[in-house]
């Protein structure tokens, strides 16, 4: 259990259960769409981007408690960012979740996004966690395409 | 707390699957005996892959010991030894299903790449713009996508037989696509993401009164049905050797030899010919027709000691034991507070697909799997059969002839430890 525990961190439960920014955002002009065809997982990302400013970020979709908890604190600690440090954050995440075990962070750089820090023991959930991003990824740059992460 | 009268139900139980010992069985499966993160191994997703019995694994290796060669070409006594194997393997799984002839039997790397086949060679001969095919709402991808690819190249069009909420087709929708534009019919025989048993014999016959031939996707249902394609009259019949305890990259189809001799290849190569010039090339007889290339001749030889083994403990054995241990795992499932079946036909086989309330079913198998449990979780290469049912993802316990009461308790255990951390 102490693994799953690593894994399925109070914080992840609980914006699992209760999900921040989770609707359609109205006025948005950057939408991305994202897809896990190994679980069907789906995930729209809304932005309302300014200036080079994520104003406001939102997303819907259906996917696993670990998609769905990153999504929520995903869209949480980028509002107000500007692209650079989005994409900046991004790499950080991703670089947290693909390191090796044992490594530690710079928990000013991840913030509570170290709560997933444990998926790094769970190789097949990394492309869970990393769905959001990679859509976010897709809307910043303003691509039409969907997202998938095979 | 269990009655003294679901304790008495259980013995009786017992005792109707006398005849079949499970920890037998187990025996012959070498991989069970393992531990995965420091549980025993609970293998619940046969459905996905099955396990293979130490026979099957002997005779591949036999084969590459001391019997490898290639077959139908050489005049050495090695390959004069494979190509028998191959053979005997041919004529194996044509007794299996009762086909007539071995020459119905081809092989191919799979179910999936039968229907293409099907496909590609019949399909392809016989439909024209504004044809019909029909499937059911129920099918595998493998099962949707080759004829839509049809479809696009020949102007045909695809019907589907909807269902009903427990996962039974709507053979009264069936009658009424049935027309005379329709050219095919194919349908699984046992739904790998419902459990689902189609009455297939039955669907044959209103399709063959409209002079409509049928191919049987049996992929789920060879491993746990004794399968006779004459009895069913099926035009095609089409299995993976993987889920049937064989190899992986080997599978058949059963087709009418009528129909396959007026089949045009599936692909060219060499072994499917008589005699090639720059100018002209005559095809070989049926099967070789259909088989360009070197084929998977252990995956067929190992296909071949599968059905020995399943011929040995018995077909209707396994398949009463199953029915009885798909019973005890759907009652221990049902109640489950918050536990919803999906697929709920009255004639099943195997398969027990779920939803928990609140958790994704790829966290149940996260979860499952520190437990040692091995099942399947999302779509299942069936989208469409999902969708009808409003979900994206299921969580699928899937047995077999080596699973036990006490795996599935197992099971019910993990699935209190989900609920727990996700309460």
């Amino acid at each position: 259990m102490s693994d799953l525990r690593e894994l399925y961190q109070e914080v992840i439960l609980d914006h699992n259960k209760r999900p921040r920014n989770f609707q359609k955002l109205e006025g948005a002009n950057r939408t991305a769409e994202g897809y896990n065809p190994l679980c069907g997982d789906q995930i729209t990302v809304y932005l309302r981007l300014e200036d080079g400013v994520i104003r406001e970020i939102s997303f819907q979709g259906s996917g696993c408690a670990i998609s769905k908890a990153s999504a929520s604190m995903m869209t949480a600690a980028l509002k107000g960012k500007t692209k650079a440090e989005a994409e900046d954050l991004f790499e950080t995440f991703h670089n947290m979740l693909t390191s090796d075990l044992g490594v530690t962070f710079d928990p000013l750089e991840v913030g509570k996004l170290a709560a997933f820090s444990g998926v790094r023991e769970f190789p097949v959930r990394v492309k869970c966690a990393t769905l959001p991003w990679h859509t976010l990824h897709a809307a910043l740059e303003g691509k039409g395409e969907a997202v998938s992460t095979e | 707390m269990r009655t003294i009268n679901e304790l008495a139900a259980q013995q009786t139980m017992r005792a109707c699957s006398a005849g079949f010992d499970v920890e037998r069985v187990r025996q012959d499966f070498p991989i069970l005996r393992q531990q995965v993160h420091g549980k025993p191994l609970v293998y619940l997703d046969s459905a996905a892959t099955s396990q293979k019995p130490q026979v099957v694994i002997d005779a591949v290796t036999r084969y590459y010991q001391a019997e490898n060669s290639n077959v139908h070409r050489g005049i050495h006594l090695l390959s004069e030894r494979a190509t028998e194997l191959f053979e005997d393997a041919r004529a194996k799984v044509a007794r299996f299903l009762n086909a007539s002839d071995a020459r119905e039997i081809i092989f191919v790397r799979g179910a999936t790449e039968g229907i293409n086949l099907v496909a590609q060679s019949y399909g392809k001969m016989s439909l024209t713009a504004g044809d019909e095919i029909i499937i059911s709402a129920m099918e595998h991808h493998s099962n949707i996508v080759p004829w839509q690819i049809l479809c696009q190249e020949t102007g045909a069009a695809l019907r589907v037989i909807p269902i009903n909420d427990d996962g039974e087709l709507l053979i009264d929708e069936f009658r009424k696509l049935l027309n005379a534009r329709t050219r095919l019919v194919s349908v699984v025989h046992v739904s790998n993401a419902l459990g689902t048993i189609n009455p297939v014999k039955q669907i044959i016959e209103m399709a063959h009164s409209h002079g409509v031939p049928v191919v049987i996707d049996g992929a789920q249902a060879a491993p746990h049905l004794s399968v006779d394609v004459r009895a069913l009259d099926c035009d095609f019949y089409v299995l993976s050797g993987h889920k049937l305890f064989a190899p992986t990259g080997i599978g058949i189809v059963f087709g009418k030899a009528h129909l396959l001799e007026a089949m045009p290849p599936y692909q060219g190569g060499g072994d499917m010919i008589l005699s090639v010039t720059f100018e002209k090339t005559l095809y070989n007889v049926v099967p070789f027709k259909f088989e360009a290339g070197t084929p998977h001749i252990a995956g067929a030889i190992g296909l071949g000691a599968a059905i020995d083994y399943l011929t040995e403990v018995g077909l209707d054995k396994i398949a009463a034991y199953e029915r009885e241990l798909l019973a005890y795992a759907t009652d221990a499932l049902s109640a489950i507070p918050g536990l919803r079946m999906i697929g709920t036909a009255k004639e099943k086989a195997g398969i027990l697909s779920f939803v928990l309330d609140g958790v994704h079913a790829h966290d149940i198998g996260t979860i499952l799997d520190q437990e040692g449990i091995a099942i399947r979780t999302g779509h299942h290469c069936a989208q469409p059969v999902l969708q009808r049912f409003g979900v994206p993802a299921t969580a699928r316990a899937s047995l077999a002839l080596y699973n036990t009461q006490e795996e599935i308790d197992a099971l019910v255990r993990g699935i209190h430890k989900v609920t727990t951390l996700f309460g």
